[in-house]
């Protein structure tokens, strides 16, 4: 009995210090080297690579995001990141009810477009009701109907060298000493090209609010929500993003995000 | 590979006479670390993940218009200052100092889970993210090595698979470990079985299916999954409610290594080399063929 006295002492003693020792290793120690460049973080970095890959072959071209029906529309689309633009030019496109507002298609194309809301809403148009996944971890199921980005593409004519569609927003997402820096955002063209790819005009049977991203925003159905740009003005075909930006393909990518944000 | 466990040279005495046995193959001890290694990595990352939305629902979305909230860990304004509480089930505690207000005195912020339980400290859930997967990677080609050795050098149908005697000594078991009264042989006992088939065979799949479910890619490609867990936002919460579990498990293994004698247990998972009891002090253990 007294060994067991002795042993049940000592069990509780190194418990807790085990226990504080696995209370301590959470600190800091890691927190040099995960910067943007750093050596450890680019290593691990590596992974996102792979996740992409294997994404891709998963899921390929066409595989179908799940679409949901009116029942399970139960609530406004949550608004996020800017919801109500502070720019001039956008303050003055919206009190004009974007009558002066166009989408102009460049970069890496045979024919420069320029298209009114009107020319755009005329199109053949896609309607879905898909689950909106934020990278923050919540999701809204909503109705979303607009113009398939492919259609806007094929009438471009994209030039064989293009490789990504960039999306060029009105919204001022950050003021820094270099001035304001507009929401940006890059997807590859095998993404650009899925059908349920839309430029979104319509939210839930409506015209698309402005803390929605009025008057058009995309909808990437298999990624999560910072992919999706809103109050976007111009979409231009690239054949890098190296020259975008911090290089890593948009605005929250270059803040640290992955650039498929397929999980 | 570990048929000779039970024979020459694998088994030899020590200079107190008991009996040193070859417990643990190397397969066995590698995966071992390497889940350490990612599984500490995974929870540290993820509660920096989880503390961008810091709650859970259940259903397909997440409530903003409705509530279908089951867990939430905020910061709200009181008479005696900001509080930090934890709501669970519309249960609301006050967790004030880990849970939704903490940091150094004079620097308490608003966050969920306190800085020394996340990677990175401070708030970034872009880091956290590309650390999480790294390991996801690593956490999940670890679960497959581990399965496939573990089928050929016969350590799940030897070690793991339970058997009807298992039923029969799961009271004895029991009462023996609320003693903190251990019996060191080649086998596990039946609480360790379950333990670590569970952790193994139901936890790790679960925790890597619930991740996939969350992909929006992945549910392109495995639609039916999220119809079969509940829905996106029932498998995150299925998510997090096996890491709390997983963590449960991690203090009640680190608490029975040290109750059973640590050294003896390190050696066997590091060595592989484990020390069991003499014969005389309790049944002679069952030989068994392999």
């Amino acid at each position: 009995m007294a060994k067991f006295q002795i042993s049940r002492r000592k069990f509780l003693t190194a418990s807790s210090l085990g226990l504080s020792g696995i209370a301590l290793s959470g600190c800091d120690a890691f927190d040099s080297g995960l910067g943007i460049g750093g050596g450890l973080r680019s290593f691990l970095e590596n992974a996102n690579g792979l996740t992409w890959r294997a994404q891709r072959l998963l899921a390929g071209r066409d595989a179908l995001a799940p679409e949901f029906t009116e029942a399970d529309i139960r609530q406004p689309q949550r608004p996020n990141g800017v919801t109500a633009p502070d720019d001039d030019t956008y303050k003055g496109l919206l009190a004009n009810n974007f009558a002066d507002w166009r989408l102009e298609v460049t970069g890496l194309v045979e024919k420069p477009l320029s298209l009114t809301r009107e020319q755009l809403q005329n199109m053949p148009s896609r309607t879905q009701i898909t689950r909106h996944d934020c990278v923050e971890g919540w999701s809204c199921i909503a109705k979303w109907t607009g113009t398939p980005l492919s259609l806007v593409l094929d009438q471009a004519v994209v030039k064989p060298q293009a490789r990504y569609v960039m999306f060029h927003c009105l919204d001022t997402i950050e003021q820094s000493l270099s001035g304001d820096i507009k929401y940006y955002g890059t997807i590859d063209l095998i993404d650009a090209r899925h059908p349920q790819t839309i430029l979104a005009y319509g939210l839930n049977g409506k015209p698309l609010p402005v803390e929605n991203g009025a008057p058009l925003r995309v909808r990437v159905e298999r990624q999560l929500g910072y992919k999706m740009p809103k109050y976007v003005y111009r979409i231009e075909l690239v054949d890098s993003f190296a020259t975008i930006g911090g290089d890593r393909g948009g605005y929250w990518e270059d803040n640290g995000y992955d650039w498929y944000g397929g999980i | 590979m570990d048929s000779a466990a039970s024979s020459q040279p694998a088994a030899q005495k020590d200079a107190k006479n008991a009996t040193l046995i070859y417990r643990q193959s190397r397969w066995t001890r590698l995966t071992h670390w390497l889940w350490a290694l990612a599984l500490f990595f995974m929870l540290l990352s993820g509660l920096q993940i989880f503390n961008a939305r810091p709650q859970l629902y259940v259903g397909k979305e997440s409530g903003f218009g409705y509530d279908n909230t089951i867990l939430q860990i905020g910061a709200e304004n009181t008479d005696k200052g900001p509080r930090g509480f934890t709501e669970i089930f519309g249960h609301r505690f006050d967790t004030t100092g880990v849970l939704g207000w903490s940091g150094p005195p004079g620097q308490e912020t608003p966050r969920a889970f306190p800085a020394w339980a996340t990677i990175p400290s401070y708030y970034d859930l872009g880091t956290a993210r590309v650390v999480h997967f790294f390991f996801a990677w690593v956490l999940s080609a670890t679960l497959l090595i581990w399965l496939v050795a573990s089928l050929i050098n016969g350590h799940i149908r030897r070690d793991l698979a339970p058997r009807v005697e298992d039923l029969r000594k799961l009271r004895r078991d029991i009462v023996d470990h609320a003693k903190l009264k251990f019996h060191h042989t080649r086998e596990y006992n039946t609480l360790q079985k379950m333990a670590y088939g569970g952790v193994l065979f139901v936890l790790l799949p679960l925790m890597i299916v619930t991740g996939l479910a969350m992909s929006p890619s992945m549910d392109s490609v495995l639609p039916w999954l999220n119809e079969i867990l509940g829905g996106r936002q029932t498998a995150r919460t299925i998510h997090f409610t096996v890491m709390v579990l997983l963590v449960l498990f991690f203090v009640i293994h680190i608490l029975m290594i040290l109750a059973a004698g640590p050294i003896n247990e390190l050696r066997s998972i590091i060595t592989g080399w484990y020390r069991t009891d003499p014969p005389a002090k309790h049944e002679k253990p069952t030989e068994r063929s392999v």
